[in-house]
């Protein structure tokens, strides 16, 4: 393993450069809004702030896979994405069956089209 | 003694984790989050590091993308390296943290009882708790976020020593089909709590200013697309409450 590992052992390397720098932002939002109250209207900003980082988060898992996904091309993971929404619209709204829509188009597509 | 309180006695706090926990269980995230730490846990598994790292690692840091990196650079990035890469893939945990507190503290709230709840939000916690901590009596609320997210984190970390045994059996497909989990149930749970305007309107934001900010390359991606998208649709909010309450 390299340097870094041998240097200091793999769980003061998990503590040191995992868990630490990962914490550090849960703690800052700790911190930040300690005693605000549910209705303020920074805690609706910042749910909303919340709520478009989740949405960019998740435009980065499809767009830009990494693993196993990354092998499946990226116009398959959209169409994947797409259907399965499709689905959840269809079928009032039920999570279980987009889901499950958006990964049978997605092994279909990957079936056919990944190197 | 204290008769004259107003409040309702609150129910044991144990009572309301159990709640959080059976809530749980039937969540989709909790399979969600099953396959996706069997994904992990078949990646650590390559990169040579032992079933008691990668449970520790995911009760410790309890977030797949940093998870991932750690994994995948320990053995050939500098630490320094490695500490910024996680640091930066984290940053949504600021803003999850701080529209989660206030939900779930009241007055008699003390700082350490809101130490767990910190810890355990994570994306699919984080989720499942908006959608649905506003049924849930304020008093019990950190119990039953608690429980919630203490079910997910166990089944997170029963899953990746499953992945780190499986790794050698997991074909490519069904490995891509495992990752795809993740967006998959984050995009169908998300539309389904979308109720009001500024909900909907931050989300939309988002999936359209993220991509077009990371393409940019200029670091941070994920902050800027969170306050850009965000601030716009609080401000279309206000604008709309300004306009239904004025003349």
């Amino acid at each position: 393993m390299s340097a870094a590992l041998t240097e200091m052992g793999p769980y003061l390397a998990l503590i040191l450069v995992g868990f630490l720098p990962n914490e550090v932002w849960r703690v800052l939002g700790f911190v930040l809004v300690r005693g605000l109250d549910e209705d303020s209207q920074v805690v609706v900003w910042v749910r909303a702030v919340a709520t478009a980082t989740l949405a960019a988060v998740l435009a980065q898992l499809i767009l830009s896979s990494q693993g196993a996904l990354a092998a499946i091309p990226v116009w398959v993971r959209i169409g994947a994405s797409c259907a399965g929404l499709l689905a959840f619209m269809i079928a009032r709204r039920s999570v279980f069956v987009g889901v499950l829509a958006g990964e049978a188009v997605l092994v279909a597509g990957g079936a056919i089209w990944a190197p | 003694m204290s008769a004259t309180t107003a409040a309702p006695p609150p129910r044991s706090a144990s009572h309301a984790f159990l709640a959080g926990l059976r809530a749980s269980l039937t969540s989709i995230f909790f399979y969600v989050v099953l396959g996706n730490y069997i994904g992990i846990g078949a990646l650590s598994y390559q990169f040579g590091f032992s079933p008691v790292w990668i449970v520790l690692c995911t009760v410790l840091i309890w977030a797949a993308p940093a998870q991932v990196i750690v994994i995948s650079t320990l053995a050939t990035a500098t630490l320094i390296e490695v500490a910024v890469a996680v640091s930066l893939s984290s940053v949504r945990f600021l803003p999850m943290v701080a529209s989660l507190l206030p939900m779930i503290q009241h007055a008699g709230t003390r700082s350490r009882d809101l130490l767990l709840p910190m810890h355990l939000t994570a994306i699919s916690v984080w989720a499942e708790g908006m959608r649905l901590l506003p049924s849930v009596p304020k008093q019990e609320r950190a119990a039953f976020y608690n429980g919630l997210g203490c079910g997910l984190l166990f089944a997170a970390s029963v899953a990746s020593v499953a992945g780190f045994y499986l790794a050698a059996k997991l074909p490519p497909l069904l490995a891509a089909m495992l990752l795809f989990l993740t967006p998959m149930s984050l995009l169908m749970s998300t539309c389904s709590n979308i109720r009001v305007l500024i909900d909907g309107l931050a989300f939309g934001l988002g999936l359209v200013v993220g991509p077009i900010i990371a393409a940019q390359k200029v670091g941070l991606d994920l902050l800027w697309t969170g306050l850009i998208a965000g601030s716009a649709a609080y401000l279309v909010h206000r604008l709309r409450e300004a306009r239904s309450i004025g003349p």
